[in-house]
């Protein structure tokens, strides 16, 4: 039974390994598509703690792959997960590295670089707008979110601090929500 | 300053590399894995040229793969061959993988608290906000031309919007985009 879940998580990171282009960010739209979506293995807001998780944590942001498959198959899940995002462009890289400076600036490396560059960003904007459509905590998630965007693109904030930041808003904004209506009577009685 | 003594720095070594990848791993908070590299193995003890280096990270973000992985791999092999390489990747992948379990495990005994809950609900929006920002700023080095905006616009409709398989989108619009550039590069 566990193999086969096993099998399935190598089925999923594997080629996604391929297809990493622009680093890890590119390819979180599609695993919380099949991890979620598909196989269900998660819920929607589990996704997302688990993707806050992989940015708290220090190390490749990558590692959302183990901890996602410790979740669902333990620690063979979070072996075979690793592994398969890993190692298909381990070797490649390995291959490469022995022969990428020879044909330094040659026309298709060029290519790979330009032609790449726009589909990286599509796949990027993608992950953060499949993400930002899940978020457990409705609409003033959305918007810390977005305040979150601004303040990286104006600031050079620290991540962590950030996301310090997100977790005292939201509960500032749940405080205040959960008295606003015992406010309001006070209001009309008066 | 003072510790920029190329010539007496002691060689590498295979322990020596797993421990300083893993110290790199476990202390990058929130990204910036690339300058603590460049600190570590061409300023601080000179093992690779600092040109090297550049080549290293060029590759390493124009390949698929995880930007730091590919770089701990180009690192260690070109310090210590194939060893080093498999050593170099370790230090930076399971240190950090074995407290990303952890971090995650605690974390989710303490969702049945609704205070926590509510925190990490937060957290993750902030999060999200990391992304999308990611996001904007890979875009705007895209250039302003029909093609390339074509290519973003395409990919994101069909990953984040119809939820196609990402392995075809790229495959499919990856290699269109390079196609179109390459043909640009070879008219020129």
């Amino acid at each position: 039974m566990s193999n086969r879940i096993l099998l399935q998580l190598a089925a999923i990171f594997a080629p996604l390994s391929l297809i990493t282009v622009g680093g890890g960010q590119a390819i979180i739209a599609d695993i919380q598509r099949q991890v979620v979506d598909v196989h269900g293995w998660l819920t929607h807001a589990q996704f997302g703690v688990d993707f806050a998780i992989s940015r708290m944590a220090p190390g490749p942001g990558s590692l959302l792959a183990t901890l996602i498959g410790w979740q669902i198959a333990g620690f063979w899940g979070a072996v075979v997960a690793t592994l398969a995002l890993l190692g298909p462009t381990g070797i490649l890289i390995y291959g490469v590295t022995r022969v990428w400076t020879r044909y330094q600036g040659a026309a298709w490396q060029l290519a790979l670089e330009r032609g790449l560059r726009p589909v990286a960003a599509g796949m990027i904007l993608a992950a953060g707008w499949v993400l930002l459509k899940s978020l457990d905590g409705g609409l003033p998630a959305q918007a810390i979110a977005l305040v979150s965007v601004a303040a990286l693109l104006s600031t050079r904030i620290n991540p962590l601090i950030l996301l310090l930041c997100g977790a005292l808003l939201l509960f500032g904004v749940s405080e205040f929500s959960n008295s606003l209506p015992a406010l309001l009577q006070v209001h009309m009685a008066s | 300053m003072s510790r920029h003594i190329a010539h007496t720095s002691p060689p590498p070594t295979l322990t020596g590399l797993f421990f300083i990848f893993s110290r790199i791993g476990l202390t990058s908070f929130g990204g910036g894995l690339s300058g603590w590299l460049l600190r570590e193995f061409v300023q601080d003890r000179d093992w690779i040229s600092e040109e090297d280096f550049l080549n290293g990270l060029a590759i390493s973000q124009a390949l698929p793969g995880i930007n730091v992985k590919n770089m701990a791999i180009w690192i260690g092999h070109r310090l210590l061959g194939w060893r080093g390489a498999v050593l170099a990747v370790a230090g930076i992948i399971i240190p950090p993988a074995i407290f990303i379990i952890v971090l995650g495990t605690v974390l989710a005994h303490l969702m049945q608290f609704p205070l926590a809950h509510i925190l990490l609900a937060g957290a993750a929006a902030a999060a999200t906000g990391l992304s999308l920002s990611m996001g904007v700023t890979t875009a705007s080095r895209v250039p302003r031309r029909l093609l390339p905006l074509l290519f973003l616009v395409g990919t994101f409709v069909a990953v984040g919007i119809l939820r196609l398989p990402l392995v075809w989108v790229v495959i499919v619009g990856g290699g269109l985009s390079v196609l179109v550039e390459y043909l640009k590069l070879r008219k020129a």
